[in-house]
């Protein structure tokens, strides 16, 4: 899943402070599981918002929506209306979510609520981890289905580095572990080391050509 | 003129080379006057890459002023700042102008330096630049376009003999040496037991590499606690400590010399390994008593 967090509120303050109708539109997918962006956190913005403008003494009028995918212009369509009727749109979307809308609605200007963070998993209650650095050239079968492009701090692909704190954790933060660590101690356990052993060259980093576009052939 | 670095480490029973840490800014007189000082007295002047992720003057840059003043440089080179095309051309530059040691490091990660919103680049790792270095050598690019004048470089790696777990750090640095190398540099070591141990590994995979032991003096009790807690990869053994919080106030300096000497002797007289790379940064002017204390002058 997609991984957001919410921008810090003067920035978003900042940037719809020219604006008196706004629309906020969460989305139901990953940024509701992930805390960030969800119908919840569009209520939440929208009573913030207001409190800091009726503070602040000046006039704000909330739309608040949340669609099941913000990245599908058909569901973000249904928008229609609502985009008509204000001046700005607050997206609680990842980044695709928030380009699907401002594409959609060009001649309204959507604003990012969120930053996009990365693509994890919810490791336990409230904590969610980076998984997947989406580099078109999968790694894991070698690594014992552990990611060093993201979960090494330096994206190595033949060991760690010589900075690995004691006890196995990573140089740039003892709270991590270093993935060289378990991807070692995961190959022993599958008797599987000489997968580490074995030297691999530099990588693809054009695996995927920048932007990324794929022409899916249905099944 | 200086003897390559290659033919000293096929001839020289006990090798010795310290680092030159670039300064930050283009005032280089402190550099040539450390280059002058030591440059007869090691066998070959070590320079660090934006060390510690610390912006600085260039490897490669005082790897000339080295060559100009009549030193053997290593060019240290990091994966972190360049991607393989500048690397490959920061090779064919230093080749060009008579650099032909270099030293293939991953580089410390960008959240340790000062300027710690860079991108930070790890286009290879330090196991893919020794390859690269390599397949110049041959006389090819990576891509395996052929080099119109080739280079010979002699190459060197690290490695981390007190790392916990150590098994993992021990993969890489075979395939460090199946890529070929000629010299291992290690991070600072303080226990010999933990090094004769780890010398006693590379033997088992690579007869013929030298060894150098990484010599880092610790001037004082709080350094050496520092160390432990921030550094990745160092220990200071408790009896170091307690020796240095014995030592008097302003001592400290000469009682980090002094053992730094002390374990330099030692590592010589019972042949732990092929020889030592002194860090002693910052205080470069003082490396001749180090090597005066451990009998090498």
């Amino acid at each position: 899943m997609i991984v957001a967090e919410r921008k810090p509120m003067e920035e978003i303050k900042q940037m719809v402070a020219p604006y008196k109708k706004l629309l906020l539109v969460g989305c139901g997918t990953c940024v509701t599981v992930c805390w960030a962006g969800g119908e919840k956190e569009v209520g939440i913005l929208a009573s913030q918002l207001r409190l800091a403008r009726q503070a602040e003494g000046k006039e704000i009028s909330i739309i608040e929506a949340t669609v099941e995918r913000q990245c599908e212009k058909e569901m973000v369509s249904e928008l229609r209306d609502k985009v008509k009727q204000v001046e700005a749109v607050l997206s609680l979307a990842c980044g695709a979510g928030v380009q699907t809308m401002a594409g959609m609605f060009e001649e309204t200007p959507v604003f990012p609520a969120l930053n996009t963070t990365f693509v994890g998993m919810p490791e336990q209650e409230g904590i969610w981890t980076e998984m997947c650095g989406l580099c078109g050239d999968c790694f894991l079968d070698r690594t014992g289905g552990i990611c060093p492009m993201v979960r090494c701090a330096k994206g190595l692909l033949n060991g760690p580095c010589g900075g690995t704190r004691r006890g196995g954790k990573c140089e740039v933060d003892p709270e991590k572990d270093c993935a060289w660590v378990l991807i070692y101690r995961r190959l022993e356990k599958q008797g599987r080391l000489d997968l580490m052993k074995k030297y691999y060259p530099p990588k693809n980093f054009r695996a995927v050509k920048r932007p990324g576009k794929i022409q899916a052939v249905k099944a | 003129m200086a003897v390559s670095f290659k033919e000293t480490l096929k001839t020289k029973d006990f090798i010795v080379t310290a680092e030159a840490a670039p300064v930050k800014g283009s005032n280089v007189s402190k550099m040539i006057e450390d280059i002058e000082l030591l440059k007869d007295k090691v066998d070959a002047l070590n320079v660090t890459d934006n060390q510690s992720s610390v912006m600085r003057y260039p490897s490669l840059g005082t790897c000339l002023l080295v060559k100009e003043h009549g030193g053997e440089p290593v060019l240290q080179i990091t994966c972190r700042d360049r991607n393989r095309l500048a690397i490959q051309a920061d090779l064919l530059f230093a080749y060009s102008r008579g650099i032909d040691n270099v030293l293939c490091l991953t580089g410390d990660s960008i959240d340790v330096g000062d300027h710690k919103e860079a991108k930070p680049v790890f286009d290879l790792d330090s196991v893919q630049l020794i390859h690269l270095v390599h397949i110049m050598n041959s006389g090819k690019d990576l891509v395996g376009n052929e080099l119109d004048g080739a280079v010979d470089f002699c190459v060197g790696a690290s490695a981390t003999p007190s790392s916990d777990p150590l098994e993992p750090q021990l993969v890489k640095v075979g395939k460090k040496l199946d890529g070929g190398i000629s010299f291992i540099q290690t991070q600072a070591v303080y226990d010999f037991d933990e090094l004769r141990s780890f010398v006693k590994v590379i033997r088992g995979m690579d007869s013929k590499v030298k060894i150098l032991a990484g010599i880092v003096p610790v001037v004082g009790a709080r350094m050496a606690a520092y160390m432990n807690e921030n550094v990745p990869g160092i220990f200071v053994p408790q009896y170091l400590i307690d020796e240095l919080s014995q030592t008097p106030k302003g001592k400290g300096v000469s009682k980090g010399i002094e053992i730094a000497a002390r374990m330099i002797k030692q590592i010589k007289e019972e042949k732990i390994c092929d020889g030592v790379h002194i860090m002693f940064i910052g205080r470069e002017s003082r490396i001749p008593e180090i090597l005066e204390g451990a009998g090498l002058l």
